[in-house]
Order: C-alpha cells, then structure tokens, then sequence
C-alpha cells in the first residue's frame, strides 16, 4: 500500500470538488433566497460599528507601551483588526450570497424569543412549571405544527418528566410552584 | 515509553460509573447524529452544565462520546435519507444513497461502521503513542510559543471552516473581544463592564456556548422549513460479505491514515478528511466510473478517516492545549470549568484524565459498533422522530440547565442573548464556530502575549527571534496571506476526467 499524501487534500479533484458543491446546493434549496447586497453591507457595517466602539473604548482604557501594556491595548488591536476586515468585506462582500432573506416564517422565531423571554422573566416569580408548560406548548402547537391533542399530551409528559429528573432525582434548587 | 499510567487509564475507564458515562455519551452521540436538527457540537453546549456536578474524567468521557458517536450516527441518515447528519458525512451519501437505492442500504451501514471501528481504533492509536511524545515536546514552550501557537488556532479554524473566511476571522475577532469583557488580571482595571457587576467578572464560558451553538441552532431551525422527511430506504442485512469487505479493506486502511493525519491539523478535521479519502479512492481506482454508484468504497473511505480526524483531533487539545475545532473548543471549556488546564502538563498532572479520556476511546468504539451493527434497526426507528417535537423539549433543556450552574435567571438572559445574536450570524453569512473558540483561547492568548512582551523587555521582534515562536507566526502569516497567494499563483486546472460528466448529469435528471 502507497502512503496516501496529505497534500491530496488540498487539490482533492476537482470532480468532487464541484459534486460536493453541487451535492450542497441541492440541500440548501430548502433554504430561503439570499437576502442581496443590502445585507451584506448592512452585516459589515454592523461589525464596523462593532470595531469602531470598541476601539474607542479600548482607547479610554489606556494602552500603556509596549514595555508596559495598559488594560487597552489587547482589546485595541483586536479592534483594529475588525475595522480593517470589516472594511475590506464592505467593499469586496457586495456578490455574496450567504445571507438569506427574513420570510414569513422568520416570525415564528419571534414568536419562539417571546416564549424564552417569557420564560426567564416568569421562573422568578411563579416557578418553572407553568412557563415550562406554556413554552413547550406553543412550540408544539404553532410553531411545530402538532395536533392539539399530541401538544397537550406531549407538553404535560415533558414538564412532569423534567419535574421528575430535575427536582426529584437530581434535587436541582429550580425555583417551583410545587 | 512507560505503559503503567496507560494501564492504570484503563483502571480509570473500567470503574463502572466511568463505563456508564462513556455509554451514555456514545448514545446521545449516535441519537443526535441520527437526529435532525442538533449536531454534536450544539448538544455537547447544552449538557455542559451537567458536567459541572460530575467528577472531571467521567465528565470528559461523555462529552467525548459525545462527539465520536455523532461521527457514526450521522452516517445512517446519509444512507437511508440521503440527508447527512454531519457535515463529514456529506461524501457518504454519493455511494451510500446509491447503494441504499440499490437495496444495499445495510451494507453500506455496516461497512461505514466496520470502517468507522478500524478508522477509530487506529487513529486511538496513534494518539496513545504521539500523544505523550508531542506534550513532551511542547513542555519548553513559554508565553511567545503559546501566544503564537493560540493565534493559528483561531485562524486555522476561521480559515478553514465553512463559509466566508473574512467573516469568520471578524467573528473570531469578535470573540477575542468578548474575552476581555471584566476585569483585566494585570492591571485589575475594569474593561468593558459599564458598571455592571455581573459583567465585571467576566462573562462565562457556559452561556456563550449554549447560546451560540445550542439556542442559535434550535431558533434557525424553527424558521427553516419543515423539510419534508422521507421514510426511509429498507435495511436489509447490516453484515457486509466478504467479497465487500475485500473491496473496502484498502480504502479503511488508507482512510485510516489519511484521517489521522489530517485530524490532528487544527481546522482540517473530519471534513476534510473525508473528502480527501472519498478523493484518494476515486483516483486509485481502476474503475472510477463506479464511484457515485454505489462503490463499497466510497462509504468506507470518507466514513473511516472521518473517524479517525475525530479521535486525532484530541491531539492538539490534550498535548498542546489548542483545541482543533469548534467541539474541541467546547470541550476544552468543559475541562476549564472543571479547573483543568489542557496543555503540554496534562499528562503527568492530571494522568487519570490524560489516559482515562483517550482509552475510554477504545470502549465507546466498541460500544458504538455494537450499537451500529447488532443494534442499528433502533436507531433507524428513532429516524422518525419529528423534529418539531425535539424542539421544545431542547429549549428546556437548554434554559433551565442554564439556570442550574449559578442559580442566576441572568445566566438564562445571557444564553437567550447569545442565541439571538447566534441567529443573526447565521442569518448574515457569519459562522458561530470560530466565535467560541477565539473566546475560549483569547484570554491564555492575551495574558501570554502580555508575559511575552514582558520577557523581551516590550520588544515585539523577540516572537520572530525564537525558533517555535517565530515559525509558527510565519505559518499565521502564510494561512492569512494564502487567497492572496493563490490569486497570484497562475491556476492549473485539471483535466475534467470523461466519466465525471455523465455521471453528474444523470445523477440530475
């Protein structure tokens, strides 16, 4: 048997190169269009912001030398460096097409952040459970789709099977109605 | 080489909670890789809270099941669904889907998982050997050495991971900011904190990671489609006959070695890997024009060196304290939290975890084996599982686990922040991945690019000066600088070979 070569890697050939890619778009049709220029800009502005603030920030804190590096100088030249690139990909990023377009169905991932954030904002005040019931019921119903009757079945079994494992078992301080 | 601590490894792995922890890993590791939706690196984030009640080895043991068994689950979709689990499972399905189509789904599983076992096994080799020699090796490096090497991780995995380089490196840069978040460990002054308590201590590895990998992941999918699951092809008999077995013999054996030698480079990997395998064959071939229709060898080469990169990407992780990957990343934080520093000392100081973690390897193949042959009609059942279903019960998971670590709805608010922020990255183009590694790396980067620069007396020139050092920032330099270089190499294109074309075209009707 002949040592395979690493470098084979490298130039693995060109056939595959493209069935792999081919192979890869086929899966991603699923994917919604990509969302255009727009976004991209939209994307490389925000790092830019990103780089700009914290650069101006790091300033503040002092970079100090190099013999003596202040608090500011790490987080200076990382910023820096996000201002370069996010520069050089506002200009060269335009033809990308690896962003993709918010759809309708983007929506339900609103409506499934409302139900996190309902969630945290409730478990304080009133325990896990009902949020725990309430969350895992919406997702089954509208944003998965599921009948009525499987959502109430399937919602009720998982929060009595977390109470199980997490509160008896495990004994895991949850803050609990019960 | 002394085989006592190897031995007392064993010792370790065989204690029957340890033999239960690797299981369990293993399994979750397979169902996940069956499963739609999750992968290894987002399911490893979600029970990392778990690990932080269990004692460090066991803890390690499951996580790395974790992300082996994935390895071996994401094979069966690729066969049967022509959906592939993992992302190193993509080339499977040329051969796999054709032999599945052919009625010959089992063989193509069971010569994934016999190949998936040698590939395994051998690469827990070689780990067991090079592994102790390379952290002997790097037991000199200081600060600069550190430093430079942490850099090419970061830059290796943004390189070479999917998607647009340049928005990986910003997120990587990203993640290096978000490292600094607190108070500075120099100079005690406080970076980034605006007033806040919570953030003056620093923000926590463990939220970062379920937000990004787990809660950005389950928020994409619920937008994404509710893609139409076949049913899938029939398993017929998983016991692949001699005559298959004699065709896939070479392509395990080089795929083996192929895999190991790409896996151990950070950011090469699995992926990689397994397309270079797929790709060796195919041109060793004496009849190329077979693969794409259901060459045995086809499944056996990616599905072995797949393997294998998974396992030898435990190298750099365990000798060098650099992990490969974005799971590697992970676990390398599993094993912060749990007071452990991976590095070049792990071996003589924490010999239990050293050796306990790498032959626990050898079990869970086992394990998985059985699971893939014997065993494998359950996993196909559990292909039916609706993803919608999952989803909640996940989400669960993840917010409540988040508020067991500290008992702090805060940390429930900050995965919740990182998953959105995760969604949006994916949503522009930007890969989470290198994000968390950077994060996981930039303070040791940080603090040994400082000592560094304390060393040379604020020279910065000392990195290039020092022999490790100053190489492995050349090989930064040529990683970063390489589209550039590539543009201005004059492009050989190879010539299309005849088969390839027909064969595309009637793979698309």
């Amino acid at each position: 048997m002949s040592q395979p070569d690493p470098t084979a890697s490298g130039v693995a050939d060109a056939g595959l190169q493209e069935e792999v890619e081919r192979l890869q778009a086929e899966m991603e049709e699923a994917r919604p269009p990509h969302a255009g220029p727009i976004s991209q800009a939209a994307a490389a502005l925000v790092a830019l912001v990103v780089g700009v603030l914290a650069a101006i920030g790091s300033y503040a804190l002092g970079l100090g030398r190099l013999t003596q590096p202040g608090p500011g100088l790490w987080p200076f030249a990382i910023s820096v460096v996000i201002v370069v690139l996010s520069l050089v990909l506002l200009v060269t990023g335009r033809k990308l097409e690896d962003t993709e377009r918010f759809s309708k169905s983007s929506l339900l991932t609103a409506v499934a952040l409302v139900t996190l954030v309902a969630l945290a904002a409730l478990l304080p005040v009133i325990g896990f459970e009902i949020p725990s019931l309430l969350l895992t019921f919406v997702w089954l119903r509208w944003l998965g789709k599921e009948s009525w009757r499987s959502s109430i079945v399937i919602s009720i079994g998982a929060v009595a099977a977390f109470y199980v494992i997490f509160v008896l078992l495990l004994q895991i301080p949850l803050p609990r109605l019960i | 080489m002394d085989i006592s601590p190897i031995l007392n490894g064993f010792g370790v792995v065989l204690e029957p909670t340890n033999l239960l922890y690797c299981l369990v890993g293993v399994i979750i590791g397979m169902l996940i890789g069956v499963l739609p939706g999750l992968g290894p690196g987002a399911t490893i984030a979600i029970l990392l809270p778990i690990t932080y009640g269990i004692d460090p080895v066991s803890a390690i043991i499951m996580l790395a099941g974790i992300f082996y068994g994935a390895q071996y689950g994401g094979t069966i979709t690729s066969v049967l669904l022509r959906l592939p689990g993992e992302a190193s499972s993509v080339v499977t399905v040329f051969d796999g889907f054709a032999l599945a189509r052919q009625g010959r789904a089992g063989t193509a599983l069971g010569i994934a998982a016999i190949g998936s076992f040698v590939g395994g096994t051998v690469s827990i080799i070689g780990l067991t050997v090079l592994a102790p020699v390379v952290a002997g090796f790097a037991l000199d490096f200081g600060p600069p050495e550190y430093a430079a090497l942490g850099i090419l991780g970061v830059l290796l995995v943004s390189a070479i991971g999917n998607g647009n380089r340049l928005k990986a490196v910003i997120a990587a840069c990203v993640g290096l900011l978000i490292a600094t978040v607190g108070r500075d460990t120099f100079t005690g002054a406080e970076r980034f904190t605006f007033g806040s308590l919570n953030l003056a201590e620093g923000i926590d590895f463990i939220p970062i990671a379920m937000g990004l990998f787990g809660l950005s992941e389950i928020l994409y999918n619920i937008e994404e489609r509710h893609n139409q699951v076949h049913s899938p092809a029939k398993v017929g008999n998983v016991w692949p006959s001699r005559k298959d077995l004699g065709q896939a013999k070479g392509a395990i054996g080089r795929g083996s070695l192929i895999g190991f030698l790409l896996g151990v480079l950070p950011g090469g990997g699995a992926v990689l890997s397994s397309l270079a395998a797929y790709a060796v064959e195919k041109r060793r071939a004496k009849q190329p024009e077979r693969f794409g229709r259901g060459a045995v060898e086809g499944v056996a080469a990616p599905e072995t060196a797949n393997n294998a990169a998974a396992t030898s990407s435990f190298i750099p992780l365990l000798t060098l304290g650099i992990p490969a990957n974005a799971t590697m990343a992970l676990i390398f934080g599993a094993l912060l939290i749990q007071g452990i520093q991976p590095g070049p000392q792990l071996v003589t100081e924490h010999p239990d975890v050293f050796w306990g973690v790498i032959n626990s390897m050898y079990i869970g193949n086992i394990l998985l084996l059985i699971m893939s042959i014997p065993m494998v009609g359950v996993f196909v059942r559990i292909l039916r599982v609706r993803p919608a279903i999952l989803a909640p019960i996940t989400v669960l998971i993840t917010l409540l686990g988040a508020y067991t670590v500290r008992n702090q709805v805060y940390d429930i608010f900050l995965v919740i922040g990182f998953g959105v922020l995760g969604y949006l990255m994916k949503k522009f183009g930007f890969e989470p991945g290198p994000l968390v590694l950077a994060f996981v790396l930039g303070s040791m980067i940080e603090s040994s690019a400082r000592q560094s620069l304390l060393i040379f007396g604020g020279d910065p020139t000392g990195f290039l000066t020092r022999p490790i050092s100053g190489t492995v920032l050349a090989v930064v330099v040529i990683v970063a600088a390489w589209p550039l270089i590539r543009k201005a190499l004059p492009r050989k294109k190879p010539a299309a070979v005849p088969g390839d074309s027909d064969r595309v075209e009637e793979k698309t009707p």
